[in-house]
């Protein structure tokens, strides 16, 4: 390589190229993936959101051959999946863990019997599974319940021993099914903060999937957004967050960043009229802690009410929303002001 | 009842109890893989081969249509030559045990099929071979159902022994025929009918303690 010539990107840990998945359907065929074009990056959590049916679970199946691509090209670690067969296929599955909407344990295996299997499946020596097994267990913190049975343990737990199972063979990337959808919402963060912590300790580039934006919020650096099986927006989290241009996108946002109006308002509402004007105030980054409301009021002499806001935090940077209230005369300057001031606004309607 | 009398009870329940054990032993080593690949054979299934299945599938339909008497009798030359004469006890195992594979092949096929499919796609995600899928995953999750089914087929093999006197096999049941009402003994048949139930109590109870020791899940997963 010549000194001119650019530095090649790290290639992707997985990455999908005009991949199409077509079912035979009775009088037809249905397209469940419709040319999906996608890289994951190497090292970090990558989501894919889209509602049920929008061709998010196939997608995650084609990574490790569980399904296979009608055309296109799957490739995971530089690995071709889509020409991968018997052995080679399943030397390829050891290097992907896959973790489950419903955990997928064997009910008459123990904690540690079902950490044990994919050891058991490769090959590894009887004398080594045990040691590997309870250093697995202890990582994903279920060590006093090695010996019980999946009936005896909570959703949160039996995700844990998915977790562990699926970390069992080392692999470089790991693949979620909605890991987090039958969890209730206190269990489904410390499963998330486990699944930040491998990827952060193992350096493994985790997949997953999901129909909770909040799931995307909290662990997320990259996401991307499936729709009828087309992959309609993808981005890095803060910057879907900050600015959504897909409209399925905004409505899977509008649960999770205060941006949905409440009731009374949203009744209210209509698109033009002379009545006050109800304008979305998005902060990202340093602006998210400034008091944009105040100087509103002291500068411009508008007084605003707030309708709803939030201030979170996505991949580690602040993230905020505010929907207020103010006069329709006052609208351009107002907005004026807050673009001066490198904020985002987006008219939602006026009071009718 | 006399002491002889006694004598030939005993004889007769160790003589059911052979009949019913060896056939139920070769029958299940029959049926089990039989059942393991009618379960996993259908087309997409792990061990794809349609045909097979169906040829299968039909020759275990048809051993299942014959009533038992009948099979005994139908296939005395198929018994001379494996037990090297078609009358007697052990000469009984024969037609016992072909039904008694066919009935197995179905009940194993059936609780391999309850299985839950996710647990296949985990042990595929690991890249598990197909055989190491049935017998790291299949059978011992569907061990439980297994255990009852076999349960099942040992009852119906300690009624179908009751039959094999029609070809010189013994037992309980040629004991019942042959002294309780050809000789008007009605007190043997009472005893041959209590000694019957008493087995298949005692097979009954011991099947299901052991298919709960197997049963790790959780009382709602099992239909409770």
């Amino acid at each position: 390589m010549t000194q001119s010539a650019p530095i090649p990107a790290a290639p992707p840990a997985i990455a999908f190229r005009g991949v199409v998945k077509v079912w035979p359907h009775a009088g037809g065929s249905v397209a469940a993936l419709d040319d999906v074009d996608l890289q994951v990056p190497h090292g970090g959590i990558t989501g894919v959101i889209g509602r049920s049916g929008a061709g998010k679970s196939t997608l995650l199946r084609l990574v490790n051959g569980l399904e296979r691509a009608s055309s296109g090209r799957v490739e995971v670690l530089g690995r071709d999946v889509t020409a991968a067969r018997g052995r080679d296929l399943r030397d390829l599955r050891r290097d992907v863990g896959m973790i489950f909407q419903h955990f997928n344990l064997l009910a008459n295996r123990t904690v540690r019997g079902n950490v044990a299997l994919p050891l058991e499946v490769a090959g590894t020596p009887r004398g080594r599974i045990g040691a590997r097994v309870n250093e697995l267990i202890d990582l994903v913190g279920l060590g006093p319940l090695a010996d019980r049975y999946p009936a005896q343990l909570s959703g949160g737990q039996k995700q844990r021993v998915g977790i562990a199972r699926a970390l069992a063979t080392e692999p470089k990337v790991l693949l979620s099914d909605e890991a987090t959808s039958a969890l209730d919402p206190e269990t489904t963060t410390s499963v998330l903060a486990l699944l930040r912590n491998i990827n952060r300790e193992l350096g493994l580039t985790i997949l997953l999937i999901t129909h909770e934006m909040a799931v995307v919020r909290d662990i997320c650096q990259h996401v991307a957004v499936i729709e009828a099986g087309k992959i309609v927006e993808t981005g890095a989290t803060y910057d879907i967050f900050a600015a959504p241009r897909h409209e399925v996108t905004r409505s899977f946002l509008s649960g999770v960043t205060g941006a949905a109006l409440p009731g009374f308002i949203a009744r209210r509402i209509v698109a033009q009229g002379a009545g006050p004007a109800i304008l979305r105030i998005t902060f990202a980054g340093d602006s998210a802690a400034e008091p944009v409301l105040s100087r509103i009021g002291s500068q411009l002499g508008v007084d605003a009410s707030i309708l709803s806001g939030t201030i979170e935090e996505i991949d580690g940077r602040p993230f905020g929303n505010l929907t207020v209230e103010l006069p329709a005369a006052d609208l351009g300057r107002v907005r004026d002001f807050l673009h001066a001031q490198d904020l985002r606004t987006e008219v939602l309607g006026h009071v009718g | 009842m006399s002491a002889n009398l006694a004598a030939l009870i005993w004889e007769a329940t160790l003589q059911t109890l052979y009949m019913v054990a060896v056939s139920g032993v070769i029958g299940t080593a029959i049926g089990l893989p039989l059942g393991v690949f009618l379960a996993t054979s259908k087309r997409g299934e792990l061990m794809s081969s349609p045909l097979a299945n169906r040829v299968l599938g039909l020759v275990v339909n048809a051993m299942r249509s014959v009533p038992f008497i009948i099979l005994v009798v139908a296939i005395i030359p198929f018994t001379r030559l494996i037990a090297g004469t078609s009358i007697g006890t052990t000469a009984a195992i024969v037609p016992l045990t072909l039904a008694a594979a066919p009935f197995i092949a179905r009940i194993v096929e059936t609780a391999i099929r309850d299985v839950d499919g996710g647990l296949i796609e985990a042990a595929r995600a690991m890249g598990a071979t197909p055989g190491q899928i049935i017998r790291k995953v299949l059978v011992p999750e569907a061990l439980p159902g297994i255990v009852l089914g076999l349960t099942l087929a040992m009852v119906s093999l300690i009624g179908y022994s009751a039959m094999v006197g029609a070809v010189g096999g013994e037992g309980l049941g040629d004991l019942g025929i042959r002294y309780g009402y050809q000789r008007f003994m009605p007190e043997v048949m009472l005893v041959v009918v209590i000694v019957l139930i008493v087995l298949v109590q005692a097979v009954q109870s011991t099947g299901e303690w052991i298919a709960r020791r197997l049963d790790h899940r959780a009382a709602k997963d099992r239909g409770l």
